[in-house]
């Protein structure tokens, strides 16, 4: 963080879009210098990958919300709709008794619907984007407590499934190469969602009715399919992060996933996503959840207390958002 | 294209409501209709006791529950169970004390998120004599004709005695707790903390670390420690969050059998890791009789007998030995 408060009084007059990249990317290797030389502990193989590992959920929760916050909107449902995914998954799998691949597609597809139904009563029923999803975020709080009776829902002590997150393909390929799966398939959505968002023309569109939803929608473009379907595509991504977090749990907690939206919308922030839309990259987005994850292992390590963890990251999280307010103002 | 759209949003409304009509045993159903009248002492009206939980959507409390709803059916008692739906909601809390108050109950089963802050609920149940049991926590306060609760504070303190047997009394041992401000986290994590340092001067909390009940973060949490750490030997988890954490992040760093965790609550996960050898052993409170307590000791107070002011509802410690024993078995929860 000292180099972002150093740097912004001297910088800040070539403030560009590519500057703010550097600026995070820059951050988190300044973290990761600054922790390894504050305790012996910290740059350790295991240890980066247990930040690695700890960010893979969240990580994915925030690659699909910042698909919707590029167009503007915003998904206050993602922590909820993962936990309902996470149920649903574990009712397909040990209620159902179907196989594993089939919980996981059902998983992904809770997540889907969901985006599906949020995209639906934003873009069809005009209710802002804020609203329908904390909606969403109720219904699907409430349906994942129903659906799973209020108990955990545990895929009793399932091997493969545990796998999904915790065996390492790596491990087998490279031995010891111990990289847990859940890392890896953070960091393959990681580049689907960059080339989705940046190489096709779901991401075009996206950018577009980021920057100026009535112009694009006045050049012909159909707007409102476009906004349900990135919507799902964030739920996809949800899905998936369910789906991960109840794979290292091996159990569905239907009481877990509050507060989890906040996070991954901090993440999207601090790398650089505008929350006014039309900006924003998913190499951003991975790198602000790993300066979340970086810094709060690195300051759990040095033993600051708790509270002022919570205080350092609120900070962060300001000079993320001032940064973006300066390149706009430079814009 | 509109009518296809309109047509899958009701078809999923119909869904969600079958769903929901198919658990309705679940919600608690409003007594509103059979609110019973004042006049509890009458032989002829049927007692109505509303329970104001803490929560009803982790084990813990659903267990509570069921201890009331078995003193209810053995005394012949009406009751509901209702709580909001996290622990930090104060507000809808009083809410629901307000509107129990309003149905003129026979009594009160009330388990405080705030003690301060009810108080002027409880003086309008004591204006209107309405006997007020506090169960699972106390409130600051007289009114209570009794306290139904877990010495969290002595519990935790077995413990740290179960602990420094199995490490062998020395090393270094750390907490992951539920959280700073409630009184059982407080209770819990001090109740540990004061027995080592009083008893076991060989044995050093490294780090006392607060994950809010939640697995994920709390194995995160167990992590960083045991990195910043090396040397760990133990862990203990002051609730079934903070304890499934310390066992993912000890199994995830395959540590087992070279950390000693100890635990609190209890769990069908915990119960697993005890019985496989990832967890050494936990102390549960009793939830099913804390219910239980809570209804007979409303009932006795509506008819004017005398209670004791503080009921120990009671603990088990509970390891690989004595988790199949019958009497354990009734305090655990899955």
């Amino acid at each position: 963080m000292k180099v972002e408060t150093e740097k912004l009084p001297t910088q800040r007059f070539k403030f560009n879009a590519g500057l703010q990249q550097f600026l995070a990317f820059g951050s988190l290797i300044f973290l990761v210098i600054f922790f390894s030389i504050a305790s012996s502990n910290f740059f350790h193989f295991s240890n980066i990958v247990g930040i690695l590992l700890s960010t893979a959920v969240i990580g994915v929760l925030a690659l699909g919300a910042t698909f919707v916050i590029v167009t503007g909107g915003i998904d206050l449902s993602v922590g909820t709709v993962m936990t309902l995914s996470a149920v649903m998954t574990g009712v397909f799998i040990t209620m159902w008794g179907l196989p594993v691949w089939v919980g996981v597609i059902g998983g992904l597809m809770t997540g889907a619907v969901c985006g599906l139904i949020s995209g639906f009563t934003i873009s069809k029923l005009g209710i802002p984007p804020f609203i329908a999803t904390l909606a969403m975020m109720m219904i699907a709080k409430g349906l994942a407590l129903i659906i799973s009776g209020t108990k955990p829902v545990y895929f009793t002590q399932s091997e493969v499934f545990m796998k999904i997150s915790l065996g390492s393909v790596l491990n087998d390929l490279i031995p010891g190469f111990d990289i847990p799966n859940a890392v890896v398939i953070f960091f393959i959505a990681a580049i689907i969602g960059s080339v989705l968002l940046s190489r096709t023309i779901v991401g075009r569109y996206n950018f577009a009715i980021g920057s100026n939803e009535e112009a694009t929608r006045l050049s012909g473009v159909n707007v409102g399919r476009w906004k349900i379907l990135i919507y799902m595509i964030a739920g996809l991504f949800t899905g998936l992060a369910g789906i991960l977090m109840a794979s290292r749990l091996n159990s569905a907690q239907p009481s877990l996933g509050m507060g989890y939206e906040l996070e991954a919308i901090a993440a999207v922030v601090i790398g650089g996503t505008s929350l006014s839309g039309g900006k924003g990259t998913i190499v951003g987005t991975v790198i602000g959840a790993l300066i979340m994850s970086v810094l709060t292992n690195g300051l759990r390590i040095l033993s600051v207390p708790q509270e002022w963890q919570t205080v350092v990251v609120g900070f962060v999280i300001l000079l993320a958002v001032y940064a973006d307010i300066l390149r706009r103002r430079k814009a | 294209m509109k009518k296809v759209w309109l047509l899958s949003v009701l078809a999923l409304v119909l869904v969600i409501s079958a769903c929901g009509s198919n658990n309705s045993k679940n919600n608690n159903s409003s007594p509103a209709a059979a609110a019973p009248s004042k006049k509890a002492g009458s032989t002829d009206q049927k007692m109505y006791i509303p329970i104001i939980s803490k929560g009803f959507q982790h084990q813990f409390w659903q267990a509570v529950k069921a201890g009331a709803e078995k003193a209810a059916a053995e005394l012949n008692v009406e009751i509901t169970f209702e709580g909001p739906e996290t622990e930090s909601q104060v507000d809808k809390q009083l809410e629901m004390l307000q509107v129990a108050l309003d149905k003129k109950p026979s009594a009160i089963g009330f388990a405080a998120l705030d003690s301060q802050a009810s108080i002027p609920y409880l003086k309008k149940a004591q204006d209107a004599g309405i006997p007020i049991v506090a169960f699972d926590s106390g409130v600051e306060s007289t009114i209570p004709v009794t306290t139904v609760a877990t010495n969290n504070s002595v519990a935790a303190g077995i413990a740290a005695d179960k602990m420094a047997e199995l490490i062998g009394g020395e090393g270094e041992v750390a907490v992951i707790a539920h959280d700073q401000t409630s009184r059982t986290g407080i209770d819990r994590r001090d109740g540990f903390a004061n027995r080592i340092k009083e008893k076991y001067p060989n044995i050093k909390i490294v780090d006392i670390q607060y994950g809010g009940g939640d697995h994920l973060k709390s194995t995160d949490l167990a992590k960083a420690i045991m990195q910043a750490h090396p040397n760990i030997k133990g862990f203990f988890g002051t609730n079934e969050g903070s304890a499934i954490g310390v066992i993912n992040a000890v199994s995830e760093t395959k540590m087992t059998g070279k950390i000693t965790v100890v635990g609190f609550d209890s769990g069908k996960a915990q119960i697993d890791a005890i019985k496989n050898g990832l967890m050494a052993g936990a102390v549960s409170q009793n939830p099913v009789g804390i219910g239980y307590e809570t209804v007979k000791a409303a009932v006795a107070a509506v008819k004017g007998e005398k209670v004791d002011p503080i009921i120990d509802s009671g603990f088990v410690w509970y390891d690989k030995t004595n988790i199949d024993n019958d009497d354990v078995k009734a305090v655990l929860y899955e």
